[in-house]
């Protein structure tokens, strides 16, 4: 297929590769990079997580000392929370939402490299704590006063606040380049109830990173002052509140639960229509859930604070629990669609699957929270941590992967392995429940999260075995899926442009796509454009039957 | 099933590469870049003013500079600052509507009484900072007093930058009638630090 001709000096200059991808302003190529950074930085975060569970197999310390656990578990989480997940899927929406609206690219080209670029340097200002004395040892919600200067002494906490205000900063200027292109880059005929629906959640998504992210900026500066200038935001001596701290992190911290989860269902809701053939059941009802979830997102946040015994719990109960109707209708969405479709089990079915019984799983801990005698009971054990990874890890992970194995032939042309990668799937599946579901037990007997040891004689010591074997379990899955990445770039099937037989835009050009995207646009009557397109004479041939029954043409 | 399903796709794909691009209705894409980016600033004021009411509402004993320093006032210094900042949106808005008509030379000089506006009210702050007598590590007044004014003053500064960049361009001669986004979005920015700047000032010399 004939690529377009508009870049000025294509042909009369050519340039390193290495050059081309360090300055490219293309999204597809930023949202490669996007996507290939956060993995990285998944790696190195699932090996802190490997520490952590190693250290914890058996009562006693091991492997590491207090402070190095410390560090480790708020690194861990970080790494995962900021620089993983929130960035991987803000590279696949910043490859595939151009494609899916039929866009040349994104609004803002170049400022879509720099909210790229970032990254990893806020990456990178984060983990050097441990080249200066220690990294950040208050755990990922660095609760004041425990990270006040007199707690938490040298420079880690001060590298964490910085590049978390420039990881911070990147996903606000991606999030203003994602709404600026949903508003003004659609093709011709692509209405906003004609849009995929990943392009819906990832619109959510962005909207709430645009208003909940600069609050957490906010209360990061405000730490930093604290830290470094006298400051006394947090300071109880001199006037402050420890508790505005819990209050501006989880104004924010909310709706990062759902910056987290709402584009992972956006993700599930395009890979369960192709697989079942079938349209999405309840598009509409989809779309006003995801702005329902978008909305009730910022009215939640003090269900993290209810043992402060400073917040309204009966409100922060209700709004919690009503936050779960959205949700369900979700579910139902995807039932539904399920429901006497023509499933067929491609890796990424099994990884969407996985998403859904795993959030399921999380969904369902999560309203348990919600119910103010129930955290008393459960608030800083390890129930909080089963429930949190089972909608970070079996929810959003689940959808990253799927994601990455639907759009893959997308990206580079070859469809990766399918034997090897249900190999991965149901490795990662059991593995992943093994790690993460003892956790509920072990929580409701007691056991406190951010803590390196426990006693031999407390009884967690089994269920700590069995997730321990289950952390290393997913380490291993990770194998098949590495091998089946390099094994399919040098040697994979060529399956041409749609090989999912899939329906939204990004289909209809080729694999990868030109520059610029598109040559031609098919006409946009739904939101299945390229179904529209493959069964364009089926949908003549019925029309015709309908105009003239008695002439019998079938 | 008589029908065979197509086997090519771009026989019949209809909409020509001329169709595919930007939408040229409504506002133009860097405004509604601008409007968002504003949104979230919003936000971060938000959060700042947020924890101004929460330490003053926690606050035991009078609220306000710590001791030895006096109250704050609105004159000689505040309010003035607050004339010339208000001023400032004006003349802005003045340069906007020279280029709307395309008058360059109009916007050239308006946008030059904006960033010497612009620079009064930092310069002013800064030497109300230098004779408050109180620091920010004097107590939680002083920390959300000079954060939240820091920061309104760091995006003034941010404002400042931007007009001087709409004022080289506009010496050359790079607006029109047509095309003057820039000074659009500039504006949009500047009206914004404007009413910050009221909200602030209502806030801590007013409501005291």
């Amino acid at each position: 297929m004939a690529t377009t001709t508009l870049a000025p000096r294509a042909g009369t200059w050519r340039q390193s590769w290495v050059i081309d991808w360090l300055t490219t302003v293309d999204h597809k190529k930023i949202g490669i990079l996007y996507i290939v950074n956060s993995f990285l930085f998944f790696f190195a975060a699932g090996v802190l997580a490997l520490v952590i569970r190693s250290e914890l197999m058996v009562p006693g310390l091991q492997f590491v000392d207090e402070a190095t656990y410390n560090q480790a578990f708020t690194m861990h989480g970080t790494i995962m929370i900021f620089l993983f997940v929130v960035p991987v899927l803000s590279g696949f929406a910043n490859y595939v939402v151009p494609l899916q609206l039929g866009a040349p690219d994104m609004a803002f080209p170049r400022i879509n490299a720099l909210s790229f670029w970032l990254l990893p340097l806020g990456g990178i200002l984060i983990f050097s704590g441990y080249l200066f004395g220690g990294a950040a040892a208050e755990g990922w919600t660095m609760y004041a006063p425990l990270s006040n200067a007199r707690y938490a002494e040298g420079p880690g906490t001060d590298l964490w606040l910085i590049g978390l205000t420039l990881v911070g900063t990147a996903s606000i200027l991606g999030a203003v380049n994602i709404i600026a292109t949903v508003f003004k880059m659609r093709a011709p005929g692509m209405t906003l109830f004609r849009m995929p629906i990943f392009v819906w959640t990832v619109l959510a998504t962005a909207t709430l990173i645009l208003l909940a992210t600069p609050v957490l900026t906010a209360g990061l500066i405000a730490l930093f002052i604290d830290r470094n200038y006298g400051g006394a935001f947090f300071e109880p001596s001199a006037g402050g509140n420890p508790i505005l701290w819990q209050h501006i992190f989880w104004f924010f911290g909310h709706p990062e639960v759902y910056i987290v989860i709402l584009p992972a269902m956006g993700v599930v809701s395009e890979i369960l229509p192709v697989f079942s053939r079938k349209p999405l059941f309840g598009y509409r009802a989809f779309v006003f859930a995801t702005i329902g979830i978008m909305l009730l997102s910022f009215s939640v946040w003090a269900h993290h604070m209810f043992t402060t015994g400073q917040v309204f719990l009966l409100f922060f109960a209700f709004m919690t629990a009503l936050i779960g109707v959205p949700t369900g209708v979700k579910m139902f969405n995807w039932m539904a669609t399920l429901w006497r479709g023509s499933l067929e089990f491609t890796t990424p079915m099994l990884f969407a699957l996985g998403f859904i019984t795993m959030f399921l799983i999380g969904g369902i801990s999560g309203v348990m929270l919600a119910s103010p005698p129930v955290d008393f009971h459960l608030q800083d054990t390890y129930f909080v941590v089963a429930h949190l990874h089972y909608v970070f890890f079996g929810g959003s992970v689940f959808g990253v992967f799927a994601a990455t194995y639907f759009w893959f032939p997308k990206m580079t042309g070859r469809r990766l392995n399918e034997r090897l990668g249900k190999v991965h799937f149901w490795i990662h599946f059991i593995g992943f429940n093994l790690a993460f579901f003892p956790m509920h037990p072990l929580g409701i007997s007691g056991m406190p999260r951010r803590v390196a040891d426990y006693s031999p004689d407390a009884g967690f010591t089994l269920w700590n075995i069995v997730s321990t074997v289950g952390a290393f379990m997913i380490a291993i899955s990770v194998l098949p899926f590495l091998v089946n990445l390099v094994a399919t770039l040098i040697n994979g099937e060529r399956v041409g442009d749609d090989p999912w037989e899939a329906n939204t835009l990004e289909w209809a050009t080729t694999s990868p796509p030109p520059p610029y995207n598109f040559d031609r646009l098919p006409p946009i009557r739904s939101e299945r454009p390229v179904f529209d397109l493959r069964h364009k004479h089926d949908a003549e041939h019925m029309a015709a039957e309908r105009r003239a029954p008695e002439e019998g043409t079938a | 099933m008589t029908v065979d399903a197509p086997t090519s796709m771009s026989a019949d794909i209809g909409a020509s590469h001329a169709e595919i691009g930007h939408r040229e209705a409504g506002m133009p894409t860097p405004l509604v870049g601008m409007l968002l980016f504003i949104a979230s600033e919003v936000m971060f004021f938000g959060g700042l003013f947020a924890a101004y009411f929460n330490a003053r509402a926690a606050f035991p004993g009078e609220w306000g500079p710590p001791p030895p320093a006096h109250a704050l006032e609105m004159l000689p210094i505040a309010l003035p600052l607050t004339l010339v900042l208000v001023a400032s949106s004006f003349t802005m808005q003045f340069g906007v509507w020279a280029i709307r008509r395309g008058d360059q030379r109009a916007l050239r000089n308006w946008t030059a009484v904006t960033l010497l506006l612009g620079v009064m009210f930092l310069a002013g702050q800064l030497y109300d900072y230098s004779i408050l007598g109180f620091g920010i590590g004097d107590g939680v007044f002083g920390t959300v007093f000079y954060t939240l004014t820091g920061f309104h003053g760091a995006h003034v500064f941010g404002g400042a930058v931007g007009l001087t960049i709409l004022l080289a361009r506009s010496v050359q001669g790079q607006f029109s009638a047509r095309n003057h986004v820039a000074v659009e979005a500039v504006s949009m920015y500047w009206h914004f630090v404007d009413v910050v700047w009221i909200a602030l000032f209502t806030t801590l010399y007013i409501l005291g």
